[in-house]
């Protein structure tokens, strides 16, 4: 048994439709997944494909409409509490400094939450850690709309990780960035992902991330999102941005662009 | 400055066209007022200043519940909001009759108005900063396991700190208006009671000097709560040099 499994799971959202009746959308259909403990995992596709429900599906956010989740064998039923989250949008509170947003995990999340102010130095001194990780030591004091958009994100995966979750879900994290922030921060998350061995899932439109970062990517098809490509990466790490310029990389990120387009088509 | 102009403007009317003083006295007839009446000025300012914030006191504890109530529960959204605008759209010096039938004269009816001139802006603004939290930080904190307590307390209550503030400066004005308006129709007593007996006797200095004392409590109190303001929401506000370092 894997550390996730997911089985056969379609998602519809109920809506309305152009006319006005009530209407079905199936946002992923008959997806089947196996994930490691401990491996990176990406999932691409056109935008609107259901990647970021799938995210939502594995962390019990969302019930499947069909089929099954299950996370260390357990069938998901409720939000699951072992995962970590950062999106797009940072989503710091603009009222905390850095560490205190670092810390809000630990204030709700058992069994953190019972000790959080009996160990109030103790968890100071692991979001500290963290931040060190990341290169904001010296931005613990500050309010996060002091930070560039960059260093919020390198907050909000520290705020992600802070109470050790076992999964790490990312929904297209680095797409507000620009480039060279963008691939800066792939570096990071390597190196956090290495440290921590956590599972990580990673929504992304972009290519050269996916591949940078991950074992296996996965390629989506547009709505209903279906799998339709399954791709292991082998290129050795740590992967540096000189890796993004080799051949097999670039071979890899064409082969891969192909298979979107199919999907798209279909 | 605004107010030298202001006043400047008043007085040099007065004297064009020959007003009469009880029509429109000079801004130095009011102040004489003011400085003659000073000890029944003070009394009833004081009975309307308590009566206004009893008013809004209840208006804000009631007006956070209903707030953090219909914005954090779409069921209550969709069936109090209208309701709540349909009372707020009575008029509420109409009310006051009723009130003194209910209540009998005095404090409790201009209380009573106070309260429910000045509720809706504090429902409706905290009910908007609730309502209006982002998707990803509800769905960040649902996956940590957070009760709708935690919500409460850690998301939409600091979140909702500068639409408070604001709500509590409109409320204010509105709470003094209402117990103003409480006071000239059924008051024993506060300034409502002075402008009303005032203005019967034709001594219209004194209403005006009544006027300016509820102007300058009610600045008074707005002044306060923008002293809080600036305390607790700086973060809103981001004053201050925010750094830019070099990116990522």
């Amino acid at each position: 048994m894997s550390f996730i499994n997911i089985v056969d799971v379609d998602l519809a959202y109920s809506g309305t439709d152009a006319s006005g009746f009530s209407a079905q959308t199936l946002a992923v259909s008959s997806a089947n997944l196996t994930i490691e403990h401990g491996e990176f995992v990406a999932l691409v596709g056109p935008s609107g494909c259901g990647k970021s429900t799938l995210l939502k599906l594995v962390s019990g956010l969302v019930p499947p409409s069909a089929g099954v989740v299950k996370v260390e064998g357990k069938e998901v039923t409720q939000p699951l509490k072992t995962v970590g989250m950062a999106f797009q949008n940072a989503t710091l509170l603009p009222w905390r400094n850095i560490l205190d947003n670092v810390l809000l995990p630990l204030e709700i999340v058992q069994p953190y939450r019972k000790t959080f102010k009996r160990d109030r130095k103790v968890n100071r001194e692991r979001a500290e850690a963290l931040l060190a990780k990341v290169g904001l030591s010296e931005f613990a004091n500050k309010m996060p709309y002091q930070l560039s958009g960059g260093m919020q994100m390198r907050a909000q995966l520290c705020r992600a990780l802070i109470h050790e979750p076992s999964i790490l879900l990312l929904d297209e994290p680095f797409a507000a960035l620009d480039t060279f922030t963008r691939e800066d921060l792939w570096g990071v998350l390597q190196d956090l992902w290495s440290f921590r061995k956590c599972t990580v899932i990673l929504v992304t439109h972009d290519l050269r991330e996916a591949v940078y970062l991950a074992q296996t990517v996965y390629v989506m098809s547009s709505r209903p999102g279906r799998i339709i490509k399954t791709q292991s990466v082998d290129i050795p790490r740590p992967r540096t941005l000189d890796s993004t310029f080799q051949p097999d990389f670039v071979d890899l990120v064409q082969d891969l662009r192909h298979h979107i387009a199919l999907g798209k088509r279909s | 400055m605004a107010i030298t102009v202001f006043v400047a403007l008043w007085w040099l009317c007065v004297v064009v066209f020959h007003i009469e003083s009880y029509v429109l006295p000079s801004p130095a007839e009011a102040v004489q007022a003011m400085v003659k009446y000073r000890y029944p000025l003070f009394t009833h300012g004081m009975a309307t200043l308590t009566t206004t914030l009893i008013g809004f006191a209840i208006a804000v504890v009631f007006g956070l519940f209903l707030g953090v109530l219909v914005g954090s529960w779409p069921l209550f959204y969709a069936g109090l909001y209208p309701l709540l605008v349909g009372f707020n759209s009575v008029p509420k010096a109409a009310l006051v009759p009723v009130f003194v039938i209910w209540f009998g004269v005095g404090t409790v009816p201009a209380v009573m108005t106070a309260f429910m001139l000045s509720f809706f802006p504090v429902v409706a603004n905290i009910a908007t900063a609730f309502a209006t939290i982002e998707p990803e930080l509800l769905e960040v904190m649902r996956s940590l396991g957070a009760s709708r307590l935690d919500m409460i307390m850690k998301i939409g209550i600091p979140r909702s700190l500068p639409f408070f503030f604001a709500s509590l400066k409109i409320a204010i004005t509105l709470a003094f208006v209402g117990s103003v308006i409480a006071e000239i129709v059924a008051g024993n007593k506060g300034i409502g009671n002075v402008m009303l007996v005032a203005s019967s006797n034709f001594n219209v200095p004194l209403v005006f000097a009544a006027l300016i004392v509820v102007g300058i409590m009610g600045v008074g109190m707005y002044a306060i709560f923008d002293l809080f303001e600036r305390r607790m929401t700086g973060w809103s506000v981001r004053r201050g040099p925010s750094i830019e370092t070099s990116k990522g």
